[in-house]
């Protein structure tokens, strides 16, 4: 079952930078999809156009659809509110709010006008199990986010997207700025999420994409090059391009 | 060598110890202000001085007539001007694009910034006092100083608004808040200390300004307290002004009185201004 | 569990960005006000008094002389002096604050500069009567102590927290780079200030400068009370040690006793129009310098 399709999406900025080809593309459900590839190859950017974090950037040109259950997601009049809900988004350094560990769980939740505190309650304490951090912050809820450690406040950050009841997690290089420790507790969680959730991840090694990748795609300078099965991309790949990245020969 | 070097370092001491030099004679004279004042016009300032009305044609007596009035002034100034310039530095720091447009307004809040004190003076009186006929009151006065005061509200504001982390606003997007949800919940709170710092220096000097009101709102010889906002005050600045320029025979001790009240004044909303700063800068969460 | 979301009233958020935009362009509106009100009330007098009369050398409405002149030379002479003070003084302490004081000097100093910032004018000119003027009346055996010179120290003193605070911002932002390579080729600190560091603050110095020197022109209380206003053309800088008049101080002395709409009334808003304009192209210019130096700036770095 596909949870997303992208069909012929082209993107480019007011700058030049970062813009995407001609991108096909289909995302499982209950996977993990990879996006790798070099840098300012423009996977930021498509991650962004799948919740339209990119309506905020200076977007010239677009074309193409995104559809995410058969829904074209750019159609006017498309709740772009809701849409973020559904497509929840870590990103690369964990930005925590300035705001107690609960207040940053529960911010998504207010700004949609929930108040019931047994529902809050009740939403906080699930999606920090699940982000496996419940343990470890349970008593200490009222603290600053920023007490936490990097690790900790990347797992406040999975949790906080968790407490929205996502369908899609989308994942921008997570663990860059974490130890090799936490790196593998998140890696960990996401196989446990995508059981329930569609995973898209953008690693931060090609390693780290051979590990945890369902299905693969390589992205080089805006184009996509190849998609394959996690097994296939990293022991055969096809394209010489592919190859090439894969064995350290660019990057 | 050795000769060279240290002609260099002579030069190099001599040139230091110049500049301590004019920085000391910039700062002694601050420091003088300050204390001439204290010391010559405490005498003056007793509970009578500061509670009590003026009499025998100012030469006696208290000042809170003017006391009174400069805090409403200052009030007024306030309602005007600070919603208006924080929503201005919100427009500027959160929505305006990189457009001609804008540029326009930045060059309009340096105009305002630049005009001075008394050309304010000149319009309030033009459109306030006299085309619209509030009259010489306080709603003239406020309304001129706010404009005076907008450009320091708005410099002031958006700076605090722009140091907030753009990774909070990226982050609140993301989670389905909308743009404004994001600027009350997050952005605006962060910014509030540098927001408040900017305020109270610019009413501080809305508070000490005597141009802006001399033709406005400040009236010398009334000695009683304003009923509504379309009365004529007295008010510090002017009162110091006129006793110390025009009445014969003004009692030395009560001009340095005056001076001191007005010096306190607005020493001390520069202290809490200077304190809110420090005090969220330790703070912070970022 | 499935959450019942409610979006945020999208009529709300569009009332309120609204209101924000208006505020945003508040500025155009007021400084269009301004100008609109100062040409109205102003442009009469050009119809009203001839050029030559406004040009002449004699300011006395009593007998109908509207001759600017004098206003103009008086705002001029202490501008120009207060300049020269302000300048050196200035930028001598924001190089002694940014590149030679300990930081905890620095830390007591700059607020202190700033509350002199602070300090209300007419308090500055209050001391000016009573305690500046008799002093350099009796070290410099003048006539009289209410004279330009007085004026032009006490404008000079009022212009350098300005110049301070925006030169030492400068040379703040200069990075730290330029000064360690300078030292790492054997300049002393005194050779690197003045042949790299101040070098490259300086469009921000340019601008402390224009800002200072704006301030100046546009100060009114303090000339009012110190500089004796006496509306005669200054024919040098010999002229100092005698009264002037400026441009402010002729309006806030005289405006409240002219007749509303009469030409006395319009010649001084004329007064104000040429005050205002003066600041437009002191205040236009300096922040220009400043933007147009920071891109080329930025051109010459990447």
């Amino acid at each position: 079952m596909n949870k997303i399709t992208i069909e012929n999406l082209s993107l480019k900025y007011s700058d030049g930078t970062e813009s995407l080809r001609d991108i096909n593309l289909e995302i499982p459900d209950q996977q993990i999809s990879v996006i790798f590839g070099p840098a300012g190859g423009g996977k930021s950017s498509l991650l962004r156009t799948l919740n339209r974090l990119n309506d905020l950037a200076d977007v010239v040109e677009r074309e193409g659809t995104i559809k995410i259950d058969d829904q074209d997601i750019y159609q006017p009049g498309y709740d772009v509110i809701q849409l973020r809900r559904i497509v929840g988004m870590v990103f690369a350094r964990p930005v925590v709010l300035p705001m107690s560990i609960r207040e940053n769980l529960t911010y998504g939740l207010e700004v949609a006008g929930i108040r019931d505190p047994n529902l809050l309650e009740n939403v906080l304490e699930t999606s920090l199990k699940k982000a496996a951090l419940w343990e470890e912050v349970k008593d200490r809820l009222e603290d600053p986010g920023v007490a936490l450690s990097g690790g900790q406040q990347q797992r406040l950050c999975l949790a906080r997207v968790l407490a929205l009841e996502p369908e899609v997690i989308l994942l921008d290089e997570p663990t860059s700025g974490l130890d090799p420790i936490s790196t593998g507790k998140v890696e960990e969680s996401l196989q446990e999420l995508k059981k329930e959730y569609t995973i898209i991840l953008v690693p931060h090694s090609v390693q780290q994409a051979a590990r945890t990748a369902d299905q693969a795609a390589f992205l080089l300078q805006g184009e996509l090059i190849e998609v394959a099965s996690g097994e296939v991309m990293f022991t055969n790949p096809q394209q010489q391009r592919t190859q090439d990245y894969i064995q350290g020969r660019f990057g | 060598m050795k000769k060279k070097s240290s002609a260099r370092q002579q030069k190099q001491r001599l040139g230091f110890g110049l500049l301590t030099l004019m920085a000391i004679l910039t700062v002694i004279p601050i420091v003088a202000v300050v204390v001439y004042i204290f010391v010559l016009g405490a005498p003056a300032v007793n509970l009578e001085f500061i509670t009590g009305f003026p009499r025998d044609g100012m030469r006696a007596g208290g000042i809170l007539p003017a006391i009174v009035g400069t805090f409403y002034l200052t009030l007024g100034t306030a309602i005007f001007s600070v919603p208006l310039g924080i929503g201005a530095a919100i427009y500027l720091s959160e929505y305006a694009p990189d457009n001609r447009a804008t540029q326009l307004i930045r060059i309009a809040i340096i105009n305002l910034a630049g005009i001075p004190s008394v050309v304010y003076g000149l319009f309030g009186l033009g459109l306030f006092v006299l085309f619209l006929d509030f009259g010489t009151s306080i709603l003239a006065g406020s309304l001129t100083l706010s404009i005076m005061t907008l450009p320091v509200i708005i410099s002031t504001a958006e700076e605090a608004l722009r140091a907030v982390p753009q990774a909070f606003r990226t982050v609140s997007i993301s989670v389905g808040a909308t743009k404004w949800q994001t600027i009350r919940k997050i952005v605006l709170p962060q910014a509030l200390p540098g927001i408040l710092t900017g305020v109270i220096l610019g009413l501080e000097r809305a508070a000490g300004e005597t141009a802006p009101i001399l033709f406005t709102v400040a009236a010398f010889f009334l000695p009683r307290l304003p009923n509504s906002p379309l009365d004529a005050t007295m008010a510090l600045p002017y009162h110091l002004y006129v006793i110390s320029t025009q009445v014969p025979g003004m009692p030395i001790k009560i001009q340095y009185g005056t001076a001191l009240v007005l010096l306190v004044f607005v020493l001390s909303m520069n202290l809490i201004a200077t304190t809110i700063r420090s005090r969220a800068r330790a703070r912070r969460q970022w | 569990m499935k959450i019942n979301f409610r979006n945020q009233s999208r009529l709300g958020e569009f009332a309120i960005t609204t209101l924000i935009k208006i505020a945003g362009y508040s500025a155009i509106l007021f400084v269009g006000m301004i100008f609109l009100f100062l040409m109205l009330e102003g442009l009469p007098a050009t119809r009203q008094v001839s050029l030559d009369s406004l040009l002449s050398d004699r300011w006395y409405p009593i007998e109908d002389y509207f001759g600017v002149l004098p206003l103009l030379g008086g705002s001029l002479l202490i501008t120009l002096g207060a300049t020269l003070i302000a300048v050196p003084f200035g930028i001598g302490t924001a190089v002694y604050l940014s590149e030679i004081a300990p930081r905890w000097l620095r830390e007591i100093l700059k607020p202190l500069v700033e509350v002199l910032g602070g300090l209300p004018s007419v308090v500055l000119g209050f001391l000016g009567i009573l305690v500046l003027s008799p002093y350099l009346r009796v070290l410099l055996d003048l006539p009289t102590g209410l004279s330009a010179l007085t004026g032009a120290v006490l404008l000079g003193g009022i212009a350098i927290p300005t110049v301070v605070s925006v030169a030492e911002d400068a040379l703040d932002a200069v990075p730290k780079s330029y000064r360690d390579a300078s030292l790492a080729m054997g300049a002393t600190e005194w050779q690197t200030i003045w042949r790299v560091t101040l070098p490259a603050a300086r469009s921000g110095v340019l601008t402390a400068i224009m800002l200072g020197v704006g301030r100046a022109i546009g100060e009114t209380m303090t000339v009012m009370m110190v500089t004796g206003n006496a509306p005669i053309v200054p024919k040098g800088l010999g002229d100092l040690f005698s009264p002037v008049r400026t441009m402010t101080a002729t309006i806030a002395a005289e405006m409240g006793e002219v007749a509303n709409g009469s030409v006395h009334y319009h010649v001084l808003f004329l007064i104000g129009i040429i005050l205002f304009l003066i600041s437009l192209v002191v205040n236009v210019t300096a922040s220009a310098v400043v933007f147009r130096s920071k891109k080329s700036q930025d051109r010459i770095l990447s």
